[in-house]
């Protein structure tokens, strides 16, 4: 098991540089409007609005995902980024629009579908199955699993094979991922770090194309960062995408090769992580747009409401979860 | 709401025990617990029923059983609880008739036939079902030549009669609401509150001889105080240990059960009404046709809801225990202290609950199931209305009250629940957050 | 106090037929519930349909008793999906009230006068046992040593019950240990998470709906065989809480904590009924007459959910890391 851990270690490493300046090719000469092509799109996005009551809270016109890269999604507080991934992966119903995964319409999909497709999820607050063993919520990322079906699940000859092969598939994982040791523990008792990367770790069970990160680091104790990180960078030089939301700068300067930044629900630039930070439309979106101008009554009260109504949309997305 | 208690039918259900008494004999007496409490005053073997009209006995009607080839057996009256007996020696087929004659006169037998042919089973009391309406309701033409036409006349009874039974659940349902919306807790042992006021008011009415009107203030001030101590001692507490929603939904239930049975213990299982405005003589308006007390409740009912309605709009504690139900851990940061808010809720839920069932029990009769009974219809209100939605639960409360009344113009009495709350059902299936209900996430 | 009248009728308890029905609708609570998380207060209502399907099909209709058991079957099935069709998207807490209600609208359907043609009213049905007793091995007699025996007619329907209370452990115990159970398991922990791995969390909650209101639907024709009858009022919600005070009892998301618990509870509780009731017949306790003593046992079972989520969430033998719902 070694030598073939190793062997794949050796092969990442010779195509690590080839996939990052493979992405960072495609993105090269790209225009920083919101909503630019993309060479070779995974995820094309048209239109997606999604209101709650009087608020609207995600409004994207047109945006698309360049296949084998990582990409962040950033913005302010109450921008829509969770509501915008719960429309894309069938969490919550989207109001309008339509959006295609290789080509394929996964408007209205539900959700399970849409993991299905390849094109899995994680959660801000993660979701790990407290009472099950690492190793089962391990085991349960796999797909067609012949002992899911109810009767062929009576017969344990039916899917034992299957069983030991996804075992070895997860301790391998496992192993990756540093959880090897806690194999046997209830997902419950684990670090909040650590739970973030059991919930890497089983989203990769489902193999997908492509890994929508809800804050990978959100919660994460300092030691950790550094090796979610990796294993972040690892999920594109295996040629998966990576799209991802994200607070933390530095990470996202770090990782990603390309930045798109939403604001009250729309996108408001895209570009690469070393310049989107000093574009004036971004610093708009985070300081507000009237930093320089003297403000009235009027829009001050404007901003409060904006504000408060942001607010109610974010935790609106938290209750939802 | 009508039909007899289930757990007393349990143990009194003539089959079971027949039941009973053939497994008695397997077993040597296994459950011999069981047979123990239905040695009631009922025979052995026979026939018995309960004439009730608008939820009031109605004694005195004469009731003549013959065999079924017309030989006569006993002649007997219903007595002020509007029950007869009639023991038989012989297992076998008999015929029931009912003495319209000795009906009273606004009574009139649903269907209009007033002879059943029961089968009496060895060891067995068969019940027999006479229906009472007022005359003149639906399928019945109207004796006395009014312009308007009876199928109108009845409707707009029924919408009175449902308007009535919405608010009583509405009082009722406005407590459980938010003590849903603040604590999270499916509470299961609502329906007991609302027994609890009306066996507390019927204690002080009856047991002490005070006036129902002062009987009944003690019992929902009573009420309330027994709501602050119930979240003071025992929710409170729970929710300081950090007891998940769905455990405590479960307690809920031993408590309901608790309760229940304590009260059985305590007030008996029999019916029983108030010592004032019991028999009320109906007056008319328009076409509505009910006792002064129903409209005088309606008044405080209404009254009530109002003032509570009003108290949650305007005043503070009010608005924050909305704010508290919408979210409460925002309401928690913004410096609501939602433990004391949550006090207050208890409070007014177990006040008000009480008062629901005072008016349960002036409009219908005391029971120590009569909350048991009404809970599921308060459920329905709720959930229609939105779970956890305050003015939600008043909305439903009143569709559920007026669907069950109303909906007797088509559907047979007995059934007029399961309509209301089949209409649940089918109403979950198309807006499941409820009628006001803000939208989950149902993905 | 008659206390070999006492001690026999407890030890019966624990092997008799109020045991093993109870036993196989626990099983079925404890797979909606212990295993999956979903809360359903109808039980009852599938005990119901089964055990009504058989007495109406074979009285009314006057059908062979297999083609009842099919009926009876085939309705616990339609329930489930009746039931689980609009609630099982919804949030937990609207699947109890749905079923609550269910169950409700089934009990009041079955004691109309409307349908006393079909359902018998609030007496029931009877006659319909009799195909079941002709396949009866035991001749008639009696069997077992000094108290301990049961007559022929009740050793032919405690063993079929057992035998069914085995297969439906045997089938939770295989159902469990296979992936199927893993994902069951996985839903009762975060849905959404089952979802965003792939799953059908539709399908799967459905699947289990109908599984444990099947094998709670054996309970109803255990019921229906045992007395010879059905009643409504039998079919009430607190047979419902009863099950789940068995489940919690004997520990939930364990595949004898059923079995285990409802020994325990019928013991207990006949064990209590019998010391209460001679003992008032007695006249040791002045102030409790004999009718009060049927109200005892269900103040005991409410007292006993109580503290047994307060104090023990994880059932009597259960290990409180185990716990498989909320109670932290």
């Amino acid at each position: 098991m070694s030598a073939k851990t190793s062997s794949a270690e050796t092969s990442a490493e010779t195509t690590m540089s080839d996939r990052k300046a493979a992405a960072l090719a495609a993105f090269k000469d790209l225009a920083r409007d919101p909503g630019v092509p993309k060479p070779d799109p995974i995820l094309v996005v048209d239109g997606v609005t999604r209101r709650f009551g009087g608020l609207t809270a995600v409004e994207v016109a047109h945006v698309e995902i360049q296949r084998g890269s990582i990409t962040a999604l950033i913005g302010p507080n109450g921008a829509g980024k969770t509501t915008f991934f719960n429309q894309l992966t069938g969490f919550d119903t989207a109001d309008a629009g339509k959006w295609t995964f290789n080509g394929q319409s996964m408007s209205g999909v539900p959700a399970h579908r849409v993991a299905r497709a390849g094109m899995v999820r994680t959660f801000q607050l993660t979701k790990a199955l407290s009472r099950l063993t690492v190793l089962e919520n391990m085991r349960l990322g796999a797909q067609q699993q012949r002992g899911e079906n109810f009767w062929r699940a009576l017969v344990p000859s039916a899917w034992r094979a299957q069983e030991d092969a996804i075992t070895e598939q997860a301790e391998e994982l496992l192993a990756r991922f540093k959880l090897d040791a806690k194999r046997e523990d209830f997902a419950g008792s684990l670090s909040g770090g650590q739970r973030k990367l059991l919930e890497m770790a089983r989203a990769l069970m489902v193999k997908p194309e492509l890994v929508m990160l809800d804050e990978p680091m959100a919660g994460v104790n300092p030691a950790l960062t550094q090796s979610l990180l990796g294993h972040v960078k690892d999920l594109r030089d295996q040629g998966m995408t990576v799209l991802f939301v994200e607070h933390d700068m530095d990470m996202v300067r770090d990782i990603s090769d390309w930045v798109i930044v939403m604001a009250q629900g729309a996108i408001i630039a895209e570009g690469p992580p070393d310049t989107i930070m000093s574009d004036a439309r971004v610093i708009d979106a985070y300081l507000g747009a009237h930093h320089d101008a003297p403000l009235s009554e009027s829009e001050l009260e404007e901003q409060l409401h904006q504000a408060e109504a942001a607010l109610e949309a974010e935790i609106e997305e938290e209750t939802q979860k | 709401m009508e039909g007899q208690n289930p757990a007393l039918t349990y143990f009194e259900g003539a089959p079971l025990r027949r039941a009973v008494i053939a497994f008695t004999a397997f077993l040597g007496g296994l459950i011999f617990l069981l047979a123990v409490p239905a040695q009631a005053a009922a025979p052995d073997q026979g026939l018995r029923g309960t004439l009730k009209l608008q939820g009031q006995p109605v004694n005195g009607v004469k009731i003549v059983v013959t065999t079924e080839g017309g030989q006569p057996v006993k002649e007997v009256t219903s007595n002020a609880q509007g029950a007869w007996v009639v023991p038989i020696d012989k297992p076998g087929k008999y015929k029931v008739t009912l003495d319209v004659k000795t009906l009273p006169q606004n009574a009139m037998i649903r269907g209009g036939n007033a002879v059943r042919t029961p089968t009496v089973f060895s060891g067995n009391v068969s019940t027999v079902l006479f229906a009472l309406q007022l005359k003149g309701a639906a399928g019945q033409p109207a004796d006395e030549g009014g312009e308007s036409s009876p199928f109108l006349d009845q409707a707009a009874q029924l919408t009175f009669e449902g308007l009535n039974l919405g608010l009583i659940i509405a009082l009722a349902a406005l407590g459980l609401s938010l003590i849903y919306g603040t604590t999270g807790l499916t509470n299961f042992a609502h329906g007991e509150l609302v027994t609890l006021g009306a066996l507390l008011a019927y204690l002080f009415n009856v047991g002490f001889g005070l006036h129902l009107i002062p009987a009944a203030v003690i019992a929902v001030i009573a009420g309330g105080a027994l709501g602050y101590l119930q979240d003071r001692f025992f929710w409170g507490q729970l929710r300081r240990r950090g007891t998940g929603t769905i455990a405590m939904m479960i307690i809920s239930i031993g408590v309901a059960l608790f309760l229940r049975y304590v009260f059985l213990i305590l007030f008996g299982g029999q019916n029983e009404s108030f010592a004032q405005y019991t028999a009320q003589p109906g007056i008319e308006i328009g076409p509505i046709s009910a006792a002064p007390k129903n409209f005088v409740a309606m008044g405080i009912e209404l009254l009530v809801l109002i003032i509570v309605g009003f108290a949650l709009l305007r005043t503070r504690t009010g608005k924050a225990a909305r704010a508290v139900a919408d979210n409460p851990a925002l309401a928690a940061s913004s410096g609501i202290n939602v433990d004391r808010v949550i006090r207050i809720i208890w409070t007014t839920g177990g006040a008000i609950a009480a008062l629901a069932g005072i008016m349960l029990g002036l409009s219908q009769n005391l029971k120590y199931t009569m909350g048991q009974d009404i809970l599921l219809l308060i459920f329905a209100g709720v959930t229609l209305g939105g779970l956890g939605t305050a003015f939600g639960a008043l909305v439903g409360s009143l569709v559920v009250g007026l669907f069950i009344q109303v909906s007797t113009l088509w559907v047979p009495p007995e059934l007029k629940s399961v309509g209301a709350l089949a209409v649940l059902i089918i109403v979950l299936l198309f807006r499941p957050q409820g009628i006001l209900g803000r939208r989950e996430r149902i993905g | 106090m008659d206390w070999i009248t006492i001690i026999s009728t407890t030890v019966k308890s624990a092997i008799g037929v109020e045991t093993v029905l109870y036993a196989l609708a626990a099983i079925g609570i404890n797979i909606h519930f212990g295993y999956t998380g979903l809360l359903n207060f109808g039980q009852a209502a599938f005990m119901g349909v089964a055990g009504y399907g058989l007495a109406v099909t074979v009285t009314v209709l006057g059908l062979p008793f297999w083609v009842g058991i099919g009926v009876g079957l085939a309705a616990a099935v339609l329930l489930a999906l009746l039931l689980g069709a609009p609630t099982l998207r919804l949030r937990a807490d609207y699947l109890a009230i749905v079923t609550i209600a269910a169950a409700e609208i089934v009990r009041l359907v079955f004691r109309s006068v409307q349908f006393r043609d079909v359902f018998g009213g609030s007496d029931g049905q009877r006659g319909f046992s009799d195909g079941f007793y002709a396949l009866n091995p035991f001749p008639e007699g009696e069997y077992g040593i000094g108290w301990f025996s049961f007559n022929h007619r009740l050793l032919w329907i405690m063993l079929v019950g057992w035998v069914l209370v085995a297969l439906s452990c045997g089938i939770v115990y295989l159902l469990m240990r296979s992936p199927w159970g893993r994902v069951l398991k996985a839903i009762r922990e975060d849905e959404d998470a089952v979802r965003s791995l792939g799953k059908n969390v539709f399908s799967y909650k459905m699947q289990s709906l109908i599984l444990g209101g099947v094998i709670g639907s054996l309970g109803g024709f255990i019921y229906g065989l045992a007395y010879a009858s059905v009643q409504p009022d039998v079919f009430g919600t607190e047979t419902t809480f009863f099950a789940y005070t068995i489940v919690i009892l004997g520990g939930a998301a364990r595949v004898l904590g059923p079995v285990v618990g409802s020994m325990i509870f019928w013991v207990l509780l006949v064990l209590v009924n019998g010391v209460l009731s001679e003992a008032v017949q007695a006249g040791y306790i002045p102030f409790m007459t004999s009718i009060q003593v049927g109200p005892v046992r269900y103040i005991l079972v409410g007292l006993g959910l109580i503290l047994l989520l307060i104090f023990r969430p994880q059932g009597i033998f259960g290990d409180k890391r185990e716990i498989a719902f909320d109670v932290r």
